[in-house]
C-alpha cells in the first residue's frame, strides 16, 4: 500500500511551507498540464508577432492579412475548408500506408537477398537526385487529377526514409541477440520475426515520424500541380483570386493537421515501441 | 522434428573433447589459437581464465557455433554420450541479452518461442516455477527495464535454465554486477547448475577460484595449462587458502601481461 501522507510530504519540497493550499493546488496544476500551457503559449506569442508586424508595417490584408482576419475566414468557410482538408489528410494517410508498407518490403527484401540488395541500394540512392517535384507533371499524366497521383507522391516522397531507417534498423540488430538466438536453434524466419524486427521498430519509428512530417509535401506539391481538391487545391484558387486571408486559412488548417498527425503518431509510436531507450543503450 | 519437449534429458550428463582446435579470424595475422584440446568433463564446471583478448571467449563462441563461416576455423567436439552439440547448449553472456519488448515470463520461455513457435501452458507453468525457486516471483509481467542490473541477470539465469540442457556456456555473466550482487549470483548459478557441464569463461581469479571443478589459463602460447585448486567444494568462500591461490594466481597472470 502506498503511504500517501508521505507522498503529500515529498510533493511538499517543491512549495515552501508557508503557502497555502490553493496556491499548492494551483501549481500542481500547472505543472500537470506544463506541455499545453507551452503550446497556448507559443502560438499566443506567434499570434501577437503575427499581428505585430501587420501593424508595424502597415501591411495590406492582400499582402499578409491580419491574424483576426484570417480567423474570421476561418470560421465562415469551416464546411468548405473542411472538405478539403478532409481530400489533404487521406491522400497524406494513404500515402504514408502505401509508402510504409512498400519501404518496409524493399527493406525486407534488401535484408533477405544479397543481390537485391548490390543491386538496388544504389539505385535507390541516386534516385534521390531526381527532384520528387520534378516528378509531378508526369504522375498527373499517368495517374490523372484525382486522388491517386497525390498519394503516389506522397508515398514517393517518403518511400526513401522509411527504407533506409527500417533497413538500418534490421541491419544493426544487437550481435548479442543474434547470438543468443542462434544457440536456441532459431531459423532465419523466427529470428526475422521475434528477433531483427521488433529490435529494428525503434529505428524504424524515427523515419515514421519524418515520413508524417514530408508526406503532406507531397500531397499539397501533387495539388498545386493539377486538382479539383484538397486544401493545396484551395490555396491556389485563392491565391489566384488575391483572397490572401482565404489561403491563410487554408496554410492554418493544413499546418494544423500535420502537427496533429505528427504528435498523434508521436506519442503512438511512443505508446507502443517503448523499448528504444533501452536499444540505444546498447 | 519431434515436437519440442521441455523435459530434456538434463539427467543426461555428457563429457565434451574439444581436440586440435584451432581459429584464425579473417584479416588477422596471428590465429587466436591452434590446435587447442580441452576436456569438459560431465557435470562440472570449468573455468576458463585468461586476459582479455588471449581468446578464451572465441574458443567459447566455437563451442557455441557462434563463429561465422568467413573465418579458418577447425575442431573436433566429441559429447561422451555421441550425440551432437547442436542444440544442447544454453548460452549466457556478459549482457543479460533480456529482450527489452518481452516481460520476465516471455523472456524466460524465448527458447520455446524461437525453437517451435509458441509457448505452452506448461512451459509458462514451468517458468513461474522457476522463477519461484530464483526468489522472483512477483515480476513476472515486468518488462526488463523495470528491473534492476542484479535481477536483470537473475531472470537471464532462469532462462538459461528454462532452456534445460546439458551444456552451459557462461562468458564472463557476473562481471558488469556490483560486488555483492556477483557474490549472490555466483552461489545461485554454482547450486542451480550443478549437475550441468558448464564452460565458465572470466578474467577474474576471484570468481575462477570460487567455482571452478577444473580451472584452466591461457598462457602465453595460447595453450591452456591446468591450475590448482583450493580443496572445498564450489561455491567456495572466500577463506585463507582460496586468498593464497588467488594471490598465486594474480603473480602468475601479472608476469603474462608484461
Amino acid at each position: 500500500m502506498p503511504n500517501w501522507a508521505h507522498a503529500n510530504k515529498r510533493y511538499c519540497k517543491r512549495c515552501t511551507n508557508n503557502m497555502n493550499k490553493s496556491s499548492h493546488a494551483l501549481l500542481a496544476l500547472l505543472s500537470r498540464y506544463a506541455n499545453i500551457w507551452r503550446l497556448l503559449i507559443t502560438v499566443l506569442v506567434l499570434l501577437s508577432l503575427w499581428q505585430a508586424i501587420v501593424t508595424l508595417f502597415a501591411m495590406p490584408p492582400f499582402i499578409l492579412p491580419p491574424p483576426l482576419l484570417v480567423f474570421e475566414k476561418l470560421l465562415e468557410n469551416y464546411s468548405l475548408l473542411f472538405h478539403h482538408a478532409m481530400i489533404t489528410l487521406s491522400e497524406i494517410v494513404l500515402g504514408l500506408i502505401l509508402g510504409v508498407s512498400m519501404g518496409l518490403l524493399f527493406a525486407l527484401q534488401m535484408l533477405l537477398f544479397k543481390p537485391v540488395r548490390r543491386w538496388l541500394l544504389p539505385v535507390l540512392i541516386a534516385s534521390q537526385a531526381i527532384p520528387v517535384f520534378a516528378l509531378a507533371p508526369i504522375l498527373m499524366l499517368w495517374f490523372g487529377y484525382g486522388m491517386t497521383s497525390k498519394v503516389v507522391m506522397a508515398a514517393l516522397i517518403i518511400f526513401f526514409p522509411i527504407t533506409t531507417t527500417c533497413f538500418d534498423g534490421l541491419r544493426h540488430t544487437p550481435p548479442g541477440y543474434l547470438d543468443l538466438a542462434h544457440t536456441m536453434g532459431a531459423n532465419r524466419w523466427r529470428t526475422l520475426w521475434h528477433i531483427r524486427f521488433p529490435a529494428a521498430l525503434p529505428t524504424l519509428a524515427s523515419g515514421i515520424r519524418v515520413a508524417v512530417v514530408v508526406a503532406p509535401i507531397g500531397a499539397v506539391v501533387g495539388e498545386w500541380v493539377g486538382s479539383s481538391g484538397g486544401l493545396g487545391y484551395l490555396m491556389l484558387q485563392s491565391n489566384a483570386r488575391m483572397q490572401i486571408a482565404d489561403m491563410f486559412s487554408a496554410l492554418i488548417v493544413l499546418a494544423v493537421f500535420s502537427i496533429g498527425l505528427y504528435y498523434l503518431t508521436d506519442s503512438l509510436l511512443k505508446r507502443f515501441i517503448p523499448w528504444h531507450r533501452e536499444l540505444a543503450s546498447r | 522434428m519431434a515436437q519440442y519437449n521441455i523435459s530434456l534429458p538434463s539427467n543426461i550428463m555428457t563429457d565434451i573433447q574439444i581436440s586440435h582446435a584451432s581459429l584464425h579470424y579473417e584479416n588477422a595475422a596471428q590465429p587466436i589459437f591452434s590446435d587447442l584440446d580441452l576436456h569438459l568433463p560431465a557435470g562440472q564446471w570449468t573455468c576458463l581464465l585468461g586476459a582479455s583478448g588471449c581468446g578464451k571467449t572465441s574458443l567459447l563462441r566455437l563451442l557455441a557455433g557462434l563463429i561465422e563461416p568467413q573465418h579458418q576455423m577447425s575442431a573436433q567436439i566429441c559429447c561422451s554420450d555421441g550425440l551432437s552439440i547442436d542444440n544442447r547448449i544454453a548460452y549466457m553472456a556478459q549482457q543479460d541479452l533480456l529482450l527489452p519488448w518481452l516481460n520476465v515470463l516471455d523472456n524466460i520461455c524465448l527458447k520455446a518461442k524461437l525453437y517451435s513457435g509458441q509457448v505452452t501452458a506448461s512451459q509458462y507453468q514451468k517458468a513461474r516455477t522457476l522463477l519461484a525457486q530464483l526468489n522472483l516471483s512477483g515480476i513476472e509481467k515486468s518488462l526488463p527495464e523495470q528491473l534492476s542490473g542484479g535481477m536483470r541477470q537473475r531472470v537471464a539465469l532462469a532462462r538459461t535454465l528454462m532452456q534445460d540442457t546439458p551444456i552451459v556456456l557462461m562468458d564472463e555473466p557476473f562481471s558488469a554486477l556490483d560486488a555483492v550482487n556477483r557474490y549472490k549470483l555466483q552461489a545461485l548459478a554454482a547450486d542451480v547448475l550443478q549437475d550441468r557441464t558448464v564452460l565458465f569463461i572470466t578474467h577474474d581469479p576471484q570468481e575462477a577460484l570460487r567455482l571452478a571443478d577444473q580451472l584452466y589459463i591461457f598462457d602465453a602460447n595460447q595453450q591452456l595449462e591446468a591450475l590448482p585448486l583450493p580443496s572445498s567444494v564450489p561455491p567456495r568462500a572466500i577463506n585463507a587458502e582460496l586468498g593464497a591461490c588467488q594471490q598465486a594466481l594474480l603473480q602468475k597472470m601479472h608476469k603474462q601481461y608484461e
